[in-house]
């Protein structure tokens, strides 16, 4: 049996696939279109939560409600935080950089399920039109992020609904993201390549995409059980008909503390990668890291209930949630000594990527001690439900998750565009985000220990000194993402061009052009047995293949000379 | 980066005409099948805690009937055997029995559905009159909805699987072969329900 190649294959797959910036409005199969695709419609959901969370602080400059009425405000505190972690965080940490990076790691030329891929991204735009829509159809939904009931039951119910439809979405697109990183690590290595020799952002892949096909689903179902109650007024979580609310609480919870590690275990990755290419040394303690990632999976499942010492939980599991939770404490504590470690005698460049990278250890490091402080049932009893927890959440995923965001597309921007971002608006960009960060959410951990609780329009007059710092912060924030807008469109276009390899980095991305070809590497994919091998042999990475052979025989050549 | 290269245009073409690797899919299947299970796993677990922490009044308690449910759980059991066989008949590349397998199997998953459907119109509680109630129907309609799910893919499969024109054939077994890994799944979590919901 003969093939034949139709002549007009090229023009079909024009139709396929657009060329230029049009790929990026369509269905594209390939992984780094995909990544992009993430990055920048996360960023734009981004600014969109940033505009809610301003219009939150604007309200709070004044103790009374003036500047939007009760119910708008607990719409927009209910957006901003469902906009900034499902649409946000976790699909830029996850979706964006896994996706532009892990087949690089891995030595493949895409995911091990391109399609899918592509579907997984397109459930993102709807969802997120979708949530947004509900705020202009009969107003959003109410109840907060957790979508607690009864309060998700009393409130109007369309709103709610279609909140419940987007999260449902969204969740779907996490697990099939999930599914195919699971596949693409463990499945798609170049051969040769040997897990314990990935680059330490995969790991965090690997362990998050296991929290997220176990948790997720968990997630989904009692969100269709609420949606019964709203709907078909069942009583899974309504007590008037003999439902019970702690039992969302512990199924919802099951999903959402996993939810933080998913939003913060890439960013550990990443920053595993920036770091070493910076201080120009090998990552420290490469196996601990691996360890402490795969314990931060396990324990992450063992600790949700510490959400929940005031819902009546019984003695015997508080005492197990404390413990269970200030154990996570200890792998967490290893990757951030490794950290410092890794920076330690380096020949840092100050950069706005290692900026961002060490004001996220700086900022991680204190909401960690807030973490481990609420974890204790006699000072959580205290704080629950403050300012305090509002505080330590954002240190977490503020200034954890997103500052290694940026962090990221400093480190990263050479590759997806070829061309240099501008390090002196990068270092303004980090100044303003980070002194805003600080002056926005340090103050309301004052505020909490006060007594001010979490999501009200209105509060004691006594509180106003407080919150009026934590609004100027806010307001330092906000400003702050002009710098940075400017110098990520302007570099785009007449940034100076990078080169191939900008950093001198060693990790497998970086052995291509930027942008790099849609098979990702001219020839074979390079064999990268140590990513971190800054200092061992500067000039040349330890690689095999078509490099290896050039260099290997090149490297006898002048160990012979030297003996 | 306006417009492609001829070079790159082919490159394209190759990427996404790209089949060097493995194939993955059934590794993907199963860790999808993984996902599922722990929304089964959720329910389950919200069930059992309704049980302990929430009992019912004593006129609101009601022994669940067993004879259907047994007929079913042997229904979906001899499907599972009957799928099996469909597959053998595959890979010793005959279709026609192939084909005669999977429409019984397709038959005693639709005969599952009529008697789960049977149950539902005897049984005296409907999905509000309490928690019990509630849970009980969204878990077995959950579970009636992945098999209908299931059956409506056999037939599919049946449908493919036909002998000459048919896409599933002795060397492309992936279709028949995800949708047998899928409903041995259904089956396993049919009898992980009957055990909790019928027998405890």
């Amino acid at each position: 049996m003969t093939i034949s190649i139709p002549p007009s294959s090229s023009d079909q797959s024009k139709k396929l696939q657009p060329e230029g910036w049009l790929r990026y409005f369509s269905f594209s199969l390939d992984h780094k279109v995909i990544g992009i695709q993430y990055l920048v419609c996360g960023f734009i959901f981004y600014l969109i939560g940033g505009a809610l969370a301003s219009a939150i602080r604007i309200e709070l400059v004044s103790p009374i409600s003036d500047f939007m009425p009760r119910d708008v405000y607990n719409q927009v505190l209910t957006l901003h935080g469902t906009i900034m972690i499902f649409l946000w965080i976790v699909p830029v940490v996850n979706g964006a950089f896994g996706n532009y990076l892990i087949p690089f790691y891995v030595g493949a030329r895409d995911m091990a399920f391109p399609r899918l891929n592509a579907v997984a991204f397109w459930m993102i735009p709807p969802a997120g039109l979708l949530l947004i829509s509900s705020y202009f159809i009969n107003g959003a939904a109410q109840s907060g992020w957790t979508a607690y009931p009864p309060l998700s039951i009393t409130t109007p119910a369309a709103g709610q609904l279609i909140w419940i439809l987007s999260v449902l979405l969204l969740g779907g697109s996490s697990i099939f993201g999930g599914i195919n990183f699971i596949a693409t690590i463990l499945k798609l290595r170049r051969p040769g390549l040997r897990l314990m020799q990935l680059p330490m952002y995969c790991w965090a892949i690997l362990g998050t995409s296991i929290l997220v096909v176990l948790s997720t689903p968990v997630l989904a179902g009692t969100l269709v059980l609420l949606s019964f109650d709203i709907v078909a007024h069942t009583g899974f979580f309504n007590p008037t008909l003999g439902g019970n609310v702690v039992v969302y609480q512990h199924l919802f919870w099951f999903y959402s503390h996993p939810a933080v590690y998913i939003m913060v275990l890439p960013a550990f990755g990443l920053v595993s990668e920036i770091l070493p290419v910076h201080s120009r040394k090998p990552l420290f303690g490469y196996t601990t890291m691996v360890y402490s990632i795969m314990a931060i999976v396990v324990l992450g499942f063992l600790v949700w209930a510490h959400h929940m010492f005031t819902s009546g939980t019984p003695p015997w599991m508080r005492l197990f949630f404390t413990i269970a939770t200030s154990f996570i404490a200890v792998p967490t504590g290893i990757k951030f000594f490794n950290w410092v470690a890794t920076l330690w005698g380096g020949k840092i460049s100050i950069n706005s990527a290692v900026l961002f990278s060490c004001g996220f250890i700086v900022n991680f490091v204190l909401g960690g001690i807030t973490g481990v402080a609420l974890a204790q049932v006699p000072f959580d009893v205290h704080a629950h439900d403050t300012y305090f927890v509002v505080a330590h959440f954002h240190y977490i995923v503020y200034g954890g998750s997103v500052f290694v965001i940026f962090s990221s597309i400093y480190h990263w921007y050479p590759k997806f565009t070829g061309r240099m971002l501008n390090d002196s608006i990068g270092k303004l960009h980090f100044a303003l985000t980070f002194i805003g960060f600080n002056l926005c959410f340090a103050p309301q951990h004052w505020l909490g220990l006060n007594g001010m609780p979490r999501r009200v329009a209105e509060y004691d007059p006594q509180f106003i000194f407080f919150n009026q710092i934590s609004s100027v912060g806010a307001l330092i924030m906000a400003i702050s993402t002009l710098p940075f807008l400017w110098n990520v469109i302007n570099s785009a276009f007449t940034g100076p061009l990078a080169g191939d390899n900008p950093w001198s980095a060693l990790t497998p991305e970086w052995l291509t052009s930027s942008p790099p070809p849609i098979e990702n590497w001219e020839g074979e994919a390079p064999l990268v047995s140590k990513p971190y091998g800054y200092g061992e042999n500067p000039e040349k990475p330890n690689l095999t293949s078509n490099i290896l052979s050039d260099q290997s025989n090149s490297d006898s050549e002048e160990d012979e000379v030297k003996k | 980066m306006t417009t492609l290269t001829q070079n790159e245009q082919s490159s394209q073409v190759k990427h996404d005409q790209d089949s060097e690797h493995g194939d993955y899919r059934m590794f993907g299947l199963a860790t999808f099948l993984v996902a599922d299970a722990m929304t089964f796993a959720g329910f389950f677990a919200a069930y059992l805690t309704y049980k302990a922490v929430n009992p019912l009044l004593p006129d609101a308690i009601y022994e669940l009937e067993l004879p259907l449910p047994t007929l079913n759980t042997i229904l979906l059991l001899v499907s599972s055997a009957t799928f099996h066989r469909a597959g053998k008949a595959l890979h010793s590349n005959n279709a026609d029995r192939c084909q005669r397998w999977l429409l019984v199997t397709a038959s005693l998953g639709i005969a599952f559905l009529a008697s789960q459907m049977l149950e539902y119109f005897t049984l005296p509680f409907g999905l509000t009159d309490n928690v019990f109630a509630s849970t009980f129907y969204a878990l077995t309609g959950f579970h009636g909805l992945h098999v209908t799910l299931g059956a409506i893919m056999i037939l599919i499969v049946w449908w493919q699987a036909r002998s000459p024109n048919g896409r599933i054939t002795e060397q492309n077994t992936f279709p028949l072969e995800a949708a047998e890994l899928y409903w041995h799944f259904v089956d396993g979590i049919w009898v992980i329900l009957f055990i909790i919901l019928y027998l405890l």
